[in-house]
């Protein structure tokens, strides 16, 4: 299915689920709410219409700082005024950032007998981070969750192994989070530089 | 030792010969981590020939290791697993930092990377490079054997060298 | 005879072990010699890829991508600034994507080697290594030709690309290919029907074809199940759809099937590399000098700068020899015809006015490239399977997340299943045969 007919499929099926969807750049995407993540999910994969048996990939995005990185403040001294160049104008523009909430888990999906794809947007406030975790359907789910946990510290409800993954037990913190300063270290051994 | 204090002739021919067979059999511990390590194969290889310079057999337990070489980037979860590798390994041992990685941390400097081994166990040689041609390896394991010649037979390494004071 | 006790042994393969691989932590229990559980802890190598190109601009993220699959650096170049590309809705000249094909396709040729030879060498077959690095040395003096450096290329600019291809890459390019096939024809004889290889590599390893679509696994590991999923067919980008050749797929799953497809998809590789030079529209190889006498560039701009315009006027800037490739004639066929995203050639920054404010604007703290805010999401078929980019831009000159999916970490999350029930001396040929790069898994 082309994307706009598969957002039309899903958003039939869905009436309450669906937040909101678009198809920029070609790539099909719908926000759905936390709740109706596992049906949604399981319908996504069993149902023939649909039939996404690859998930992808499960990633997250901190849209805390999302438009507000700070001018330079290189000529800021000489009292030149710097002025970015403008953006590259696009003719149908993206939406905007999904919502309120500070995260958005992203999941994209893959269905090889129809070929087409699908990004699926959940999002999550900071207080109560926590998603469905999509182990029951598909085993990929597993160690992608985890980084997920691992990086951001939204937490995976029914996940088997919630540990963290790229990093050591004893990091105290989650280092993607646009709070968590870039060259933050903290050693196990030797001086922190 | 002789009346003017000189270790005889004998005893200094005797370091010589040590000096000289050490650093024609270099038993190397590839520590290999990351993108480094494809150079550090392809010097092993035969187009660049590591085995010419007697350093062609890599012994893949510290214990039975002379020199480490450190190959690629050394982040926060493998420093103490490096630090275990280095104290098995038994005098006379050298380390080698190979990359810049290893050396200063090279372009990752996040909470993740280790900002240079020597910030933990103490190098002998910097090969830096990112990662550094084989032509590069082999100058810096010249320097290496050129090191190890002239280390004591006792396993005493030279004098530190006294670093240039720092004058702004 | 009294009963004897038996209890399961808890081995460590540690995060420093002797395979050629990369580091990575398998605690295994064993009963005997055979495997009954094992973990799998990663983490290693993080260098924290997606926050460090967070900091920089988008052409920044280019060499932090090179470091990702480090044996097939290209495709992660090629990968990630059509991505990048797609954010911004702009596409590259033909020639330029004819490029990006020919040096993805010999990053793919040098992956397989390194993995095949690797794997080789742990299974005692030494001499097959020393082959196929000599193979990969051929390769490597032909990307060191295009690029500059053997291995870290940083060749993909969000655009286009670095340079054209040099004279004499076409000669070059077939012998390295002849000799690349000549040192498969030897590896094919050594292997294939060897009595031990075969024999430790079949029925090894292996995993179903519904298990790994479910861990998410795909590329030559994937087809080695019997799914014919290559994102260069099934979703072709570039000019791919214009290239005839076909795909390796196995039937049992097992590490043998797996050399197998990786052998023959170097043979695939190779074959579009002909092709892709037969088709490649044709560019000036030596440009030709348009009417002027050469004068260095660094000369010519200290003139401009003491008002000596009278000296420099009729005469043509010759730039560094680093810079050949991206002489002002050949810029249209690596460059997109967009101001605002590719720098322009260095004889108009020197030059004029307006290649110096073009320069300025996107070198300069603070411009740089813009894309319009949005998510993209691009997959290429990396050496180990799908590579994905998902970028997404909040308009910014520097990308406000970059996350790649890496193709070994669905397949080393599958390492568990594929070793469990195999002996210990199995676990080698098929981590071996997995192609875990630590750069890709742990970014």
């Amino acid at each position: 299915m082309t994307a706009a007919g598969l957002i039309q499929a899903l958003e039939d099926r869905f009436p309450q689920a669906v937040r909101a969807a678009h198809a920029y750049r070609g790539d099909a995407t719908v926000i759905v709410s936390r709740e109706s993540l596992l049906h949604f999910a399981r319908t996504l994969k069993e149902d023939p219409a649909f039939q996404m048996n690859f998930l992808m990939d499960v990633t997250a995005v901190d849209f805390s700082s999302f438009g507000k990185k700070p001018s330079p403040a290189f000529f800021a001294s000489s009292g030149v005024a710097v002025r970015p160049s403008p953006e590259i104008p696009d003719q149908e523009p993206w939406p905007g950032p999904p919502g309120p909430g500070r995260f958005a888990v992203v999941y994209h999906l893959f269905s090889l007998p129809l070929k087409h794809r699908l990004r699926v947007e959940v999002l999550v406030e900071e207080a109560d981070a926590e998603v469905d975790s999509l182990t029951p359907l598909w085993a990929s789910a597993d160690w992608l969750e985890r980084e997920v946990w691992d990086m951001f510290g939204i937490r995976f409800r029914g996940h088997p192994n919630l540990t963290r993954i790229l990093m050591y037990e004893e990091f105290v913190g989650h280092p993607l989070r646009k709070d968590y300063a870039v060259n933050k270290r903290q050693p196990l051994i030797g001086p922190v530089n | 030792m002789n009346m003017t204090g000189e270790a005889g002739f004998v005893a200094s021919r005797l370091e010589e010969a040590i000096g000289w067979a050490r650093k024609y059999s270099i038993f190397q511990y590839p520590f290999v981590t990351a993108c480094c390590g494809m150079e550090y194969m392809a010097t092993a290889c035969s187009h660049y020939d590591i085995d010419r310079f007697g350093a062609g057999l890599p012994r893949f337990s510290p214990r039975q290791a002379d020199v480490l070489f450190v190959v690629g980037t050394i982040s926060h979860k493998m420093l103490p697993v490096l630090k275990r590798i280095y104290d098995q390994m038994a005098e006379p041992k050298w380390v080698v930092s190979f990359g810049v990685c290893t050396c200063t941390g090279g372009f990752y400097d996040n909470y993740a990377t280790v900002m240079g081994i020597d910030t933990l166990i103490p190098v002998d040689i910097y090969i830096p490079g990112c990662p550094p041609r084989p032509e590069y390896v082999l100058d810096g394991l010249l320097k290496l054997q050129a090191k190890i010649e002239a280390q004591h037979a006792s396993g005493q390494r030279p004098a530190q060298e006294r670093r240039p004071e720092f004058v702004p | 005879m009294a009963e004897l006790e038996t209890r399961e042994m808890l081995l460590n393969v540690g995060p420093a072990h002797p395979a050629m691989h990369g580091i990575i932590r398998i605690v295994a229990t064993l009963d005997g010699e055979r495997i009954t559980s094992a973990e799998v802890e990663i983490g290693y190598l993080h260098r924290g890829f997606e926050k460090m190109s967070e900091t920089v601009d988008y052409n920044g993220v280019i060499p932090y991508t090179d470091r990702l699959n480090y044996v097939s650096p290209l495709i992660n170049n090629m990968g990630y600034c059509m991505a990048v590309e797609k954010l911004l809705g702009i596409s590259v000249p033909e020639r330029c994507d004819y490029i990006r094909v020919i040096v993805s396709e010999i990053s793919r040729i040098t992956d397989h080697l390194t993995c095949v030879g690797a794997s080789a060498m742990e299974l005692g077959a030494f001499t097959v290594f020393l082959y196929m690095i000599k193979a990969r040395e051929f390769l490597w003096e032909l990307v060191e030709m295009v690029t500059g450096a053997r291995l870290t290329v940083s060749y993909g600019r969000v655009g286009g690309v670095k340079g054209d291809l040099p004279e004499g890459f076409d000669e070059q390019c077939r012998k390295a290919i002849q000799e690349t096939r000549k040192v498969l024809d030897e590896s094919n004889t050594l292997l294939t029907r060897n009595r031990i290889f075969v024999d430790r590599m079949s029925g090894t390893g292996k995993i179903s074809s519904d298990a790994a679509v479910s861990y998410g696994i795909t590329g030559p590991f994937l087809r080695a199940t019997g799914v014919a999923y290559d994102v260069r067919k099934d979703c072709p980008y570039s000019v791919y759809d214009r290239l005839q050749f076909d795909v390796p797929v196995g039937t049992r799953g097992d590490n043998f099937d797996r050399y197998l497809v990786r052998m023959e998809e170097m043979e695939q590789s190779m074959r579009i590399i002909e092709q892709a030079l037969r088709d490649i529209p044709p560019g000036p190889i030596q440009a030709n000098p348009e009417t002027g006498r050469p004068i260095p560039a660094a000369e010519m701009v200290d003139q401009a700068k003491v008002g000596n315009i009278a000296a420099i006027i009729d005469r043509r800037a010759v730039t560094d020899p680093t810079l050949d490739g991206s002489a002002k004639p050949l810029h249209h066929q690596i460059a997109a015809d967009e101001k605002r995203v590719f720098l322009p050639a260095k004889e108009d920054t020197y030059g004029n006015i307006e290649g110096l404010m073009h320069h300025f604007k996107l070198v300069m703290y603070g411009h740089g490239v813009r894309p319009p805010k949005g998510e993209v999401y691009f997959p290429v078929e990396g050496a180990n399977g799908e590579l994905g980019f998902y970028i997404v831009s909040d308009g910014a000159n520097s990308p406000y997340r970059v996350r790649v999916r890496p193709p070994c970490f669905a397949i080393m999350s599958a390492l568990p299943r594929l070793v469990i029930g195999d002996m210990m001396a199995d676990l080698t040929p098929t981590f071996g045969s997995v192609n875990m790069i630590g750069g890709e898994l742990d970014r």
